[in-house]
């Protein structure tokens, strides 16, 4: 397709990006001069020992959470936007965030009805994202199921959202007859969190990250074709099968590896494909998916950089965060533009 | 042709494959439609469709240059050729004017023009038109139909409608299938007239076939 000139936006985007890196590196409950964090950033010693762990193993590994997480929902949110060819879907509607939520509730709360093997034998750092990852993937394959049997994509995501109120209710009855301090761990999970992930989780999260952003890259053209509609699509010569499979495992796979590391965190995944497609005006996903990801890490920065503004001593939950800026901005986009395109 | 639900639109959808034939097989160029892969069919045959597109923010340029995927790399770049044959296509249907805008800003008519080169652009020996004066008025209906028929006699494609145009499709097709609930007649427009295909087709107390005028004629109320 004719491309319009985007390279400035996406040069001024990426400056951006960059500035918004570094304010967010340089904020937290420890005051460091900007001059000492620019030096353990391209590797020299800094002023006081300590800093330098805060840096590298606290808000380094933080930031760049921030930025796959960003990124990831958004891509995902496209994904399913344009796969349902409905400007309200994201990847909460699928029951995807909501599976990976039952998966974590059934591990953190279901310990006590279940006996307190989970809990005591088990726990590492691990046990969480194990239990996100397979939770997503639950809901994923009922999802993918359910796709096999109805054609309709309406009906997908009727069922999706079926899915996410089931396991709402399922998390209810378990945090009913849990004691406190669980229904407290469970809360504080799902106000979800970018700060916990060391470089080892980091690595792992980011390999998973780039495979599905590169397996992105080659359902670009299916996607484009999906923009007239099935049928078209299919008369262009796209497996439709396939690819909807395809889009669905990449979202899949995005959502529950994000979910697992870093929580349930809302609206970044409804809302960034809309305020990049306000930005470029086009539907074109050549242009869209390299816009999302990059408006997807910059919003989802500020949003963290919001977060710990407070009283430098403690951070809001970034849920919260997202939800505070997120929803006012879908009601202005659709007051303004009156409609939203896919 | 045919009445309303006698199955025109089925059998098109037979004809692009798709929904499965209820009985029976197709064959094009002497292989079974079920038998090409979809990219093979997709360089074969393509369509223009009733359903509405979704609302999204595609140009007109972006939406004819679609018509090109099957004949894109994996990443849907357009080649000079392709660009060439878009190109050919928009003049095809004379709506160079209109490239630059959105799809969604459109007119009936002017989209009807608009989906006819993404067609075209496709590059097919078969198109098939489900309706493609469905929304229109009189005027534009016959702009279509003559934009047909112009682009049969430049192209040498085969072209393939269903219309509720009847008084239209027999001034304007070279042939014409009629479909009733018995029968099914398919021949040339003048060698049907010749066999009175026309006076069953609909019940004759409102309208009836004038053969002097070869039109159908509402019957004084």
């Amino acid at each position: 397709m004719e491309q319009r000139n985007y390279t400035k936006y996406f040069a001024l985007l990426s400056v951006l990006l960059l500035i918004l890196f570094l304010i967010n590196i340089s904020l937290g409950s420890v005051t460091i001069p900007f001059k000492d964090i620019f030096t353990i950033l391209t590797g020299g010693i800094a002023s006081k020992e300590s800093w330098e762990t805060i840096i590298l193993n606290f808000r380094l590994p933080k930031a760049i959470t921030a930025i796959l997480v960003g990124s990831g929902l958004s891509v995902a949110g496209l994904l399913m936007q344009t796969l349902f060819r409905n400007p309200l879907a994201g990847p909460f509607v699928l029951g995807i965030s909501s599976g990976a939520s039952l998966g974590v509730a059934l591990f953190i709360l279901g310990s006590s009805l279940f006996g307190g093997f989970f809990l005591t034998e088990v726990f590492s750092s691990w046990s969480i994202p194990i239990a996100s990852s397979f939770g997503a993937f639950l809901v994923l394959s009922a999802v993918i199921l359910a796709s096999y049997r109805v054609r309709n994509t309406m009906s997908i995501l009727i069922i999706g959202l079926m899915f996410g109120s089931l396991t709402a209710a399922i998390i209810s009855v378990l945090a009913y007859f849990s004691p406190a301090e669980q229904i407290q761990q469970y809360v504080f999970w799902s106000f979800g969190s970018l700060g916990n992930l060391s470089w080892n989780e980091l690595l792992i999260f980011a390999s998973v990250y780039i495979l599905a952003l590169l397996a992105t890259l080659f359902i670009i053209k299916p996607l484009n074709s999906f923009l007239l509609g099935e049928n078209y699509a299919k008369s262009l010569g796209i497996n439709i099968k396939k690819s909807k499979n395809i889009i669905l495992l990449i979202t899949c796979i995005l959502t529950g590896i994000i979910t697992a590391f870093a929580g349930p965190i809302a609206f970044i995944g409804l809302a960034v494909p809309h305020i990049a497609r306000l930005i470029f005006t086009t539907s074109n996903h050549k242009t869209l998916i390299p816009a999302v990801v990059i408006l997807g890490a910059i919003i989802l920065l500020i949003c963290d950089t919001i977060a710990q503004l407070p009283a430098n001593e403690f951070t809001l939950p970034i849920n919260a965060i997202t939800s505070l800026f997120g929803a006012p901005i879908v009601i202005w986009l659709l007051l303004r533009k009156k409609k939203l395109y896919i | 042709m045919g009445k309303n639900g006698v199955g025109k639109s089925t059998l098109l959808r037979t004809l692009s494959r798709v929904q499965k034939p209820l009985l029976g097989a197709i064959y094009f160029d002497e292989k079974n439609l079920e038998n090409y892969t979809e990219n093979q069919l997709s360089k074969k045959l393509s369509l223009v469709l009733t359903e509405r597109l979704p609302e999204s923010q595609l140009t007109v340029f972006e939406l004819i240059a679609l018509g090109r995927q099957p004949y894109t790399n994996w990443l849907d770049k357009l080649s000079a050729l392709d660009l060439e044959k878009i190109n050919t296509a928009i003049d095809q249907t004379e709506i160079s004017y209109l490239k630059n805008r959105k799809f969604y800003e459109l007119s009936d008519g002017q989209l009807q023009r608009v989906l006819i080169a993404r067609a075209l652009a496709q590059d097919t020996e078969v198109i098939i038109l489900d309706e493609p004066t469905a929304h229109l008025d009189i005027h534009q209906t016959v702009l279509i139909f003559s934009l047909l028929k112009k682009l049969v006699k430049e192209t040498r494609k085969t072209i393939i409608i269903s219309s509720h145009e009847v008084n239209l499709a027999i001034q304007l097709s070279d042939k014409l299938m009629i479909l009733n609930d018995d029968k099914i007649l398919f021949n040339t427009t003048e060698n049907l007239i010749n066999q009175n295909a026309f006076t069953s087709l609909f019940p004759n107390d409102l309208i009836k076939f004038n053969k002097d005028l070869q039109q159908f004629v509402i019957n004084k109320i």
